[in-house]
């Protein structure tokens, strides 16, 4: 279980993972030492997995971004997996969740624009297997991004 | 901004895994160490990565649950949408605000500590927001980030 000082030393790291460890010590008020042995803990609990770079994709080009829901087709035996295997494979998608509740699968598709978008969906979306219904949500404006966790 | 391969494969790399150090992502491509350090750097500066995310694992820091719920806006045109976004925004189990075109007209990321914290984040604060009509919700079973057309 976390503590209020792991909960600190991951809101400071939270907020700006790349920080000198000199200055999250001195922040959450704390040795550099001590601040060392709770993050090593904390990743060998599994609990801190490591940080990754955000890509900005409309910077590489990529203006268009679409929210695919997905409803499948569940009479089949396999639909989740063979779904899933094939969508992975389609280079314009760059996340995939699955849910509970109405829609099963959803994907997030970036185009360079529309056009590209229309031949995406037509030729690599509405050919992957089982769906049986599909919404498509076109990104306007992202408003907040943060998945930084309520700590 | 004109990407080569070895630009590819440093954003595949890191946007996986930011951890590793210029070296050993040198190594992995076969770059000097301060090869891979400016390449790095002209990719920030030309904001292609535009930050740093902690990795944690929701569950084991006490949040068992994320739903993505879809808004419908019941009275277009009388409310501000800027008094919704800005309303939604505050809330800080909503990770994610998006405005969309199509069946609704905002999308949210929510997590929340169990189903019970769920509803009362759902009810208490999603449910007042200023001209909240239609909600639907659909719970995070798994997630997986793909590098796209990296």
């Amino acid at each position: 279980m976390l503590d209020d000082i792991d909960r600190r030393i991951l809101r400071l790291l939270q907020s700006d993972p790349t920080q000198p460890l000199p200055d999250l010590a001195a922040l959450a008020g704390l040795t550099p030492a001590r601040v060392t042995r709770r993050l090593d803990r904390l990743r060998q609990d599994g609990v801190l997995l490591g940080q990754r770079a955000i890509i900005d994709w409309r910077v590489l080009g990529y203006t268009i971004e679409v929210s695919l829901r997905v409803t499948l087709d569940k009479t089949v035996p396999r639909a989740f997996d063979e779904f899933m295997a094939a969508a992975r494979s389609v280079r314009a998608v760059i996340e995939m969740q699955t849910f509970l509740g109405r829609v099963d699968v959803r994907l997030s598709l970036i185009a360079r624009d529309l056009p590209d978008y229309q031949r995406i969906y037509r030729d690599e979306i509405l050919t992957l297997p089982h769906i049986a219904d599909i919404e498509a949500l076109m990104t306007v404006a992202q408003v907040k991004h943060d998945e930084s966790l309520p700590l | 901004m004109n990407l080569d391969d070895i630009d590819h494969a440093l954003l595949r790399a890191v946007a996986l895994n930011a951890d590793q150090s210029t070296t050993q992502l040198g190594q992995k491509l076969g770059l000097s160490q301060p090869a891979t350090w400016r390449r790095l750097r002209r990719l920030q500066d030309a904001g292609v990565i535009a930050g740093r995310q902690l990795m944690l694992d929701a569950e084991k820091v006490g949040f068992g649950v994320t739903v993505f719920l879809g808004v419908k806006l019941a009275t277009k045109g009388r409310i501000s949408l800027e008094d919704f976004e800005r309303a939604v925004s505050a809330i800080p189990e909503v990770q994610l605000v998006e405005h969309v075109l199509g069946l609704y007209d905002y999308r949210l990321r929510v997590v929340a500590r169990d189903l019970a914290d769920f509803e009362r984040v759902l009810r208490r604060r999603v449910m007042t927001l200023p001209g909240v009509g239609n909600v639907e919700a659909n719970v995070l079973l798994s997630e997986e980030r793909l590098s796209g057309p990296l």
